[in-house]
């Protein structure tokens, strides 16, 4: 009772904290990360993958029923969620839809200096180039220039030019084009046409095949 | 007393329909019995293996519609091994001798192959209706073989089936002379099907009243199918969300502007709001309407539609729907009396529920008698609430998302809360709990439940005295399901002739031993004791406990057909 009553406090003072800071969709996902326990700094993206491998590792340990016993016991119940086979008793087939439908992802879209955003479902999509002609035609005042590879969205006004940025899962603000398409996709939080005076601090655009050089 | 003759008896006879009244008639004398057992059209068996399919033909040789249920409820969230058991084929077997005039077969949990289906399609020649729900084993080629071959089919439901794609086009099976089709529902396919032979079959089906399509038929032929069966009233539509065309847009709300019977939604999957506008003419109609496969629909949108439906029964949605909307519901939602909150498992933009929606509900609309609810928590306080404002539940079923999570207001045990729930609905005939409990809400479900049939243990309780509250006082108990819980050898040895008065005893991953489950099995011979080693654990000596225990009545001794993990005691 007692490990339930800490949780539930740290629970609720992390959704206050953080609301601000994040958008909606964020939080039931990072809550739940929020409140394990980890060896790593608070908001240190490392100590959530840390938390990642460390649940595949004890759901690898289902299979000996005295482990996810001791687990469920501890009163985490958000760890406990992820393992138990059977929980919550939904049936499989809607659980494949469910997961279906994480392939309707909606994110959505945001142009440096525009007041309003614009939502886009990335699954509509099936590569880059399908993404940049649609915001081309979301946001019409655009034209699409291709530099050798590299794609930029660009006000013909004004001569502003605009990259495409996304934030992925771990929070990070990346250009849109370094990794594969699927990748993205599963990845992608939500997109912003960033003004290119303003995206030189991001990280520098790597080829996918070597990112480990960074 | 006086003695009619047994054709007059037969005539009274068959106004009496429901299974239990005629079991009571059949107790009743000699010449009862016979004329019953001649007489009896339908059949319900709980479990494939607690009679064989000779015992069943001796008992009734003249059955027309057979319902027949296989593998245990636990089995829908992966808590039995898919080799299992729970076979067709012997049943169609033995009934292609026995029932040639066989109409009628409704299965659940079973594995259904191709050759069975083949072989019913053949067997028997006036055979009208074939429901399938959660069965798997079998493909489209099998469907194929009802279509080609059942000339007066009139029902073919596949629900929440595991159906593989074989080779495809079994809708162009049908004859070009069949006709009879009322009811389609191939929402569950995963695969590409013949659209042109769909629109076909649709359009020469005057009496099609019922089709449920799956995601691979587009906007096109959907808008199609309408203006060739405007007699609708039970629809499932595909996926639209591949499609931006404006024009069909409206030339589909003009026709479903037509369709003024439809009474019942369903299907929509991966759809937002622009998707459904087309729908709005029919929603002041519906009765029924099931988005549960739609979890892509946002709450905002999902309360835009709810408010077009004020005549809404049945409602089962995502929990996207938020307590805002479940909000609206109750405001607009006056004659509802189902009502399903499934979780969205991906939380990214979705709100979800908690018990403030349920209360809402609760107070808007008095005439609801069944919930399932998924939600992130739940107060003793908005339990009693929703048990004061509907009394009238038979069948409650609530999860919270995370097991043995306690009251959030009190931190209290949830005891109280479904405590109120049971001593308030009198006629509560299942019943689901979740949360942190402890063996007194137990006392008071053994208490006041006397109508419960079902009943469904999660991570709950503190010792033995819990399931014998229950054992000892749930009179009508039928089905118990227990996972994680602590009951051991005590509860379970308490009173075994109680096992005799129910269908079926789930326990898995309880205190119980491989030596009580023995002692069980020794002293109770009409019971089938199974253990389920899927994890082919080594059973050394009988201290140890046991991982999955399945417990029910049988007449005819340990089935035949058990895989080697299954040992029967």
């Amino acid at each position: 009772m007692e490990n339930n009553k800490i949780i539930e406090t740290t629970t609720t003072t992390t959704t206050t904290t953080k609301k601000n800071m994040l958008t909606e969709s964020d939080k039931s996902g990072l809550n739940f990360k929020e409140t394990e326990l980890t060896l790593g700094l608070p908001g240190d993206s490392r100590s959530v993958k840390r938390e990642f491998s460390r649940t595949v590792k004890a759901a690898d340990n289902d299979d000996d029923g005295s482990e996810s016993e001791e687990v469920t016991s501890a009163g985490k119940a958000p760890v406990a969620k992820a393992q138990v086979i059977g929980w919550p008793p939904v049936r499989q087939s809607r659980k494949q839809i469910m997961v279906l439908k994480k392939r309707c992802t909606y994110v959505k879209v945001a142009v440096d200096g525009a007041p309003y955003l614009r939502k886009v479902d990335l699954e509509m999509y099936a590569s880059y180039q399908q993404l940049l002609s649609a915001l081309e035609k979301m946001f019409t005042c655009f034209t699409i220039r291709n530099y050798l590879n590299e794609s930029k969205l660009m006000d013909p006004v004004n001569g502003t030019e605009y990259v495409p940025t996304y934030e992925d899962k771990d929070g990070d603000w990346m250009l849109v084009g370094d990794v594969p398409w699927k990748m993205f996709v599963d990845s992608c939080k939500r997109l912003r046409l960033m003004k290119s005076s303003e995206a030189l601090g991001l990280a520098p655009r790597t080829p996918p095949k070597s990112t480990s050089t960074s | 007393m006086t003695y009619f003759p047994e054709e007059v008896l037969e005539y009274i006879f068959d106004f009496i329909t429901t299974n239990q009244d005629r079991n009571s008639i059949s107790l009743v004398c000699k010449s009862w019995f016979i004329v019953e057992k001649g007489s009896r059209k339908r059949v319900f068996i709980g479990n494939c293996y607690a009679i064989t399919p000779e015992r069943l033909i001796s008992r009734f040789p003249r059955v027309k519609a057979l319902t027949l249920k296989g593998k245990p409820h636990f089995a829908d969230f992966n808590l039995i091994p898919h080799d299992w058991g729970g076979f067709l084929l012997p049943w169609i077997e033995a009934m292609a001798i026995s029932y040639p005039g066989l109409e009628e077969l409704r299965l659940k949990r079973m594995v259904v192959t191709d050759e069975s289906l083949e072989l019913l399609s053949r067997s028997f020649a006036n055979f009208k209706s074939l429901v399938l729900v959660t069965c798997e084993g079998f493909t489209t080629d099998g469907l194929a073989a009802i279509a080609a071959n059942c000339r007066v089919l009139r029902e073919l439901v596949l629900y929440e089936n595991d159906v593989e794609d074989g080779r495809g086009h079994w809708l162009s099976c049908f004859p070009e002379n069949y006709t009879s089709l009322v009811s389609l529902d191939f929402a569950c396919l995963k695969g590409e099907v013949n659209l042109a032979s769909l629109e076909k079959l649709v359009a020469r089906c005057p009496n099609l009243k019922s089709l449920k399509l799956n995601r691979a038929v587009p906007l096109q032929t959907l808008h199609k199918i309408l203006i060739r069966a405007p007699q609708l009233m039970d629809l499932g539509i595909g996926s639209l969300v591949h499609h931006r065309d404006p024009i069909l847009y409206n030339h589909l709300r003009e026709v479903v502007r037509q369709c003024k019977s439809v009474r019942s939604l369903s299907g929509c999957f991966e759809v937002s709001l622009y998707f459904l506008s087309p729908f709005y003419p029919v929603c002041k109609n519906l009765t029924s309407l099931n988005l549960s496969y739609a979890p892509g629909i946002p709450g905002s949108d999902l309360i835009m539609l709810i408010l077009k439906c004020p005549k809404l029964q049945r409602l089962w949605v995502v929990d996207s729907i938020g307590d805002k909307g479940l909000g609206v519901v109750a405001s607009t939602c006056k004659e509802l009396l189902e009502l399903r909150v499934f979780p969205s498992v991906y939380g990214a933009e979705h709100a979800s529920v908690t018990e403030e929606g349920l209360v809402a509900v609760s107070l808007g609309c008095p005439k609801l008698h069944s919930v399932l609810y998924f939600c992130h928590q739940m107060t003793n306080a908005a339990l009693i609430a929703v048990a004061k404002s509907c009394p009238n539940f038979t069948r409650f079923r609530l999860c919270i998302l995370d097991p043995r999570k306690p009251d959030p207001a009190t931190l209290q045990p949830l005891d109280e809360g479904f405590g109120a729930i049971v001593q308030s609905c009198k006629s509560l005939k299942r019943l689901s709990l979740s949360g942190h409990l402890t063996d007194r809400v137990f006392l008071y479900i053994g208490m006041y439940a006397e109508q419960l049939e079902m009943l469904s243990i999660a991570f709950a309780g503190e010792s033995d005295k819990g399931m014998q509250y229950v054992l000892n006082g749930c009179k009508n108990l039928r089905k118990l399901e227990i996972r994680d819980s602590p009951f051991g050898n005590g509860a379970l040895l308490e009173d075994v002739g109680k096992y005799e008065t129910m269908r079926s005893l789930w326990m898995s991953s309880c205190d119980v031993t491989l030596g009580g489950c023995k002692t069980l099995a020794k002293k109770m011979p009409r019971l089938n004791l199974e253990i389920i080693n899927d994890k082919m654990e080594e059973y050394i000596d009988d201290s140890q406990k046991v991982e999955k225990m399945y417990l029910y009545r049988t007449l005819d001794g340990p089935r035949k057909d058990a895989p080697d993990f299954v040992w029967n005691l």
